[in-house]
């Protein structure tokens, strides 16, 4: 087995919330505990969860935009959170990251052959950028000629597919996609994860594949992890959590995901 | 569809045209030379030759009024633009690095906001003498706080955009972010902001010059116009309304078409019709 | 008690609903599916007489036996205040954050029924008992940013029932909704209407909720009304391909991610995506994303057909297979 792409060992995260009053000590929110796992080139792993059940926050740390309290985020062997702001900047063009909002996610002021070459810019990438830009398009099934385009032009659907783009244009090796298709129409959403699994065979990405929708987690991923109040409850190769959910939250998950009544 | 334009921008457009176009005209051609005096010819009463008249020295109202928007613009137009850019940099600043630094840009406003700037500008002709470079000065200064916190508000709520994250996750760096992402989408509020100050400067000039703090004679300025025609309230109390009703034009102007502009680019805010 | 034939609604060239007819009677639950730009919430707002102004409204369109074409503001209003109420997706946006939300609740009991405020109170109470808000007591002294989306939400429907209306119009009040939270607000919806003998019409997005929470449903697609029939048959054999398409594109998750060799396994999905108004093909709304394509799908409009018992669909091909 190949080694590990990211190993998460054991992380913590907590918010000090604002003090209610000058007497008392001000309350503490544990926005993730204790948590770890392990994602490999060409797998993708699930997190499903609630809002507040700190699956964000575990994206913000992979992405490095968060340091936890205590435990460590390893990328390919290396402590993100030990490099100094240089290394990390060069390193990041290995983790790229998908948002929710695909109307939110794309500069309105800016064509989108520029947001796409966005992060070729930031680690100094000038040459052939035009050339990489046009084949990360056509990577999303979009068109080259569409970089002279601005954001409004597109669809959801479409957009989401630019944020992919954008995404994929550092050749990365681990995509994180925090709720990547769930603002979608339900037609659309069935593309976007098609292309997110079309890009896996071609690149070996390792996929970090974040939803509160259990049933769109088990169409694409190989291992889930449920979460619930910043704890992890159950985690295992999918198939498992899916057919022999061990815990009742997994279960009523399953339910709210089905059609069939 | 066609949108109509609101009434306060259209008619706040033509009153800021009406005095732009006057204080730009007076750079090629005014009827008489503003600071000629005639004494033979004083208070003259309104002919073809002098539209509005001379003033107790002979010299053309008309003249004097036109040199006058030309100082206030001008005045107005420095003031803004220092301040502004000293005030939006600031504010981009506290907005990208957050923490103690945002804490302290915010708490130096506020000290901003409670230093008026007359006080300023006489504490500035006490050091160094009254002058029109030092009124200019203390505007600049009164700008830089209001523009500083107009920039950090717009810009918090920027940074907390998806774009902006994922211009993180490329791997930007915050001055990268701030002038790519972040200046351009709150522009539409720095320009409202602007012409709004806009209005105010002109009218702290107005109040400085009157003060003797700004323009000094014989630079034409409308706020010392107005002083000067103080003492001669009785004699000839024109002088002292046309000068009057010119700041009242330029400050109702600017202050209607930055509100307009305000509407436009927030048309949530607009009140219902 | 709600009937809608051949009810239209325009804006300039594009057509938010073609030739709209639906029948909803007392105690009724009722499903209303589609993406964006099915049209589905613009049919929400004609029932509550909140269309924008500038939409062109044709057919029609009658509440108790009554026509509504020619209604005023007010006649609606009073229908609103006591037949016919509401609720929204986002349950904060829709909440006054300055207010008690017992206030909030008591406000049109007091307006529309002149109650005092002791017996509005108690009305309130007994309504959020009702909703199962559990301290309600303490609950209606707080205010909306004090509550869980999940108890605004509920807050919001004691105020839809806070005069007894005979129609609750849900606008996919569950999408913002923590999954387990919006399974309880389904469920309460379901009681309610039972209880009541209230009829609900649930318009939403999300197969699995509608599976849940309804009798019947009518799929719509760009603006037409493309499949109905009772919720269990259409859900578990659809006829309309859009209806199909969608089914097959929303996840099993008993279905493993992966074949049997290790490959993965692909979501059927549509192509493309739901074209903008102005820009659907005149004839079949689905024409051009659709699996099936005969000559005359994109400009002939297909009639509407009764396949089975309660079954009612609009494809040309299913015209085809019935000669």
């Amino acid at each position: 087995m190949s080694a590990p792409l990211i190993e998460v060992r054991s992380v913590s995260r907590h918010y000090r919330l604002p003090r209610v009053s000058l007497l008392r000590a001000p309350a503490v929110l544990t926005a993730v505990e204790s948590t770890s796992f392990t994602i490999r080139a060409g797998e993708t792993l699930g997190i499903v969860g609630e809002s507040g059940s700190g699956k964000s926050t575990l994206a913000r740390m992979v992405m490095a935009f968060e340091k936890p309290d205590s435990g460590q985020v390893l990328f390919q062997g290396q402590d993100l959170h030990a490099l100094s702001a240089t290394e990390l900047r060069k390193l990041r063009q290995k983790f790229q990251m998908v948002f929710q909002d695909p109307f939110g996610s794309l500069d309105p002021r800016r064509k989108i052959g520029w947001s796409i070459a966005e992060p070729l810019r930031a680690i100094g990438v000038d040459a052939n950028t035009a050339r990489r830009t046009a084949e990360a398009l056509e990577q999303v099934g979009l068109h080259p000629r569409d970089a002279e385009k601005y954001p409004h032009e597109f669809s959801g659907g479409q957009r989401q597919r630019i944020a992919i783009a954008r995404a994929i244009v550092t050749r990365p090796a681990l995509l994180v996609a925090d709720e990547a298709v769930s603002a979608l129409d339900v037609s659309v959403q069935a593309q976007i994860l098609n292309l997110l699994m079309d890009l896996q065979d071609q690149l070996g990405l390792g996929i970090l594949f974040i939803s509160h929708d259990l049933a769109v987690v088990a169409a694409i991923c190989d291992h889930i992890l449920v979460m619930q109040h910043g704890k992890p409850l159950e985690s295992g190769p999918a198939a498992q959590v899916l057919h022999r959910p061990a815990h009742l939250y997994t279960q009523t998950l399953l339910k709210a995901a089905g059609v069939s009544p | 569809m066609t949108r109509r334009l609101p009434t306060n921008f259209v008619i706040g457009g033509v009153l800021v045209a009406l005095v732009v176009g006057t204080a730009a005209l007076s750079l090629v051609w005014t009827p008489h030379n503003s600071t000629q005096m005639a004494i033979s010819n004083k208070f003259a009463a309104p002919s073809s030759t002098y539209w509005l008249g001379t003033d107790q020295l002979g010299r053309d109202v008309v003249s004097q009024l036109m040199a006058g928007a030309r100082n206030s613009m001008s005045v107005a137009l420095i003031a803004v633009l220092m301040g502004g850019s000293i005030g939006v940099a600031l504010g981009l600043m506290a907005s990208a690095i957050g923490g103690w630094v945002e804490d302290g840009v915010m708490r130096l406003a506020d000290l901003g906001f409670a230093f008026p700037a007359l006080l300023f500008a006489i504490m500035l002709a006490a050091v160094f003498g009254p002058s029109l470079g030092n009124a200019v000065l203390a505007i600049a200064f009164i700008n830089i706080p209001v523009f500083a916190r107009v920039t950090r508000g717009a810009a918090n709520q920027i940074w907390t955009l998806d774009y902006v994250s994922a211009a993180r996750a490329a791997g930007m760096n915050r001055f990268a972010i701030s002038r790519d992402h972040i200046l351009p989408n709150i522009g539409a509020v720095i320009i409202v902001q602007a012409t709004i100050e806009f209005a105010v400067a002109i009218l702290a000039e107005a109040a400085l010059s009157y003060l003797g703090l700004g323009a000094q004679p014989p630079a034409a300025s409308w706020g010392r116009l107005l002083s000067e025609a103080q003492t001669l309230m009785y004699l000839a109390p024109q002088l002292a309304i046309y000068p009057g009703l010119c700041i009242v034009v330029a400050v109702l102007g600017f202050g209607l078409l930055g509100d307009g502009l305000r509407d436009m680019s927030e048309p949530r805010l607009r009140r219902e019709r | 008690m709600i009937e809608l034939d051949d009810f239209s609604v325009g804006f300039g060239a594009g057509t938010a609903l073609r030739g709209a007819t639906l029948t909803i009677r007392k105690g009724d639950r009722l499903g209303i599916v589609g993406e964006s730009g099915s049209g589905k919430t613009m049919l929400a707002l004609c029932l509550m007489g909140m269309a924008p102004d500038s939409a062109q409204l044709s057919g029609r369109l009658s509440i108790d036996g009554r026509d509504m074409a020619g209604a005023s503001e007010a006649q609606w209003q009073v229908l609103r205040a006591r037949r016919i109420a509401m609720i929204f997706q986002e349950p904060m946006a829709a909440l006054n954050p300055l207010r008690r939300v017992g206030d909030t609740v008591m406000e049109p009991m007091r307006v529309h029924e002149g109650l005092s405020r002791g017996a509005a109170h108690k009305r309130a109470l007994a309504l959020f008992e009702e909703v199962g808000i559990p301290e309600p007591v303490d609950r209606m002294r707080q205010f909306p940013h004090e509550l869980s989306g999940g108890q605004r939400q509920r807050v919001l429907i004691a105020l839809a029932l806070a005069c007894d209306p005979v129609m609750l119009i849900a606008d996919e009040p569950t999408t913002a909704l923590d999954a387990n939270v919006a399974l309880r607000i389904t469920e309460l919806l379901v009681r309610l209407a039972r209880e009541r003998g209230m009829a609900l019409v649930f318009i939403t997005h999300d197969l699995a909720a509608v599976a849940r929470t309804t009798q019947d449903i009518v799929v719509m697609y760009g603006g037409d009304m493309v499949e109905r029939g009772a919720t269990a048959d259409v859900l578990a054999a659809p006829m309309h391909p859009y209806t199909r398409g969608l089914l097959a594109a929303r996840p099993d998750p008993t279905v493993p991610a992966r074949n049997a060799d290790g490959t993965r396994r692909r979501l059927p999905s549509l192509p493309g995506s739901v074209p903008p108004l102005n820009a659907l093909p005149q004839g079949c709304r689905f024409a051009g994303r659709c699996p099936v394509e005969l000559a005359h799908c994109a400009t002939r409009r297909p009639a509407t057909r009764l396949v089975a018992d309660n079954r009612q669909a609009a494809c040309h091909l299913l015209e085809e297979q019935a000669r």
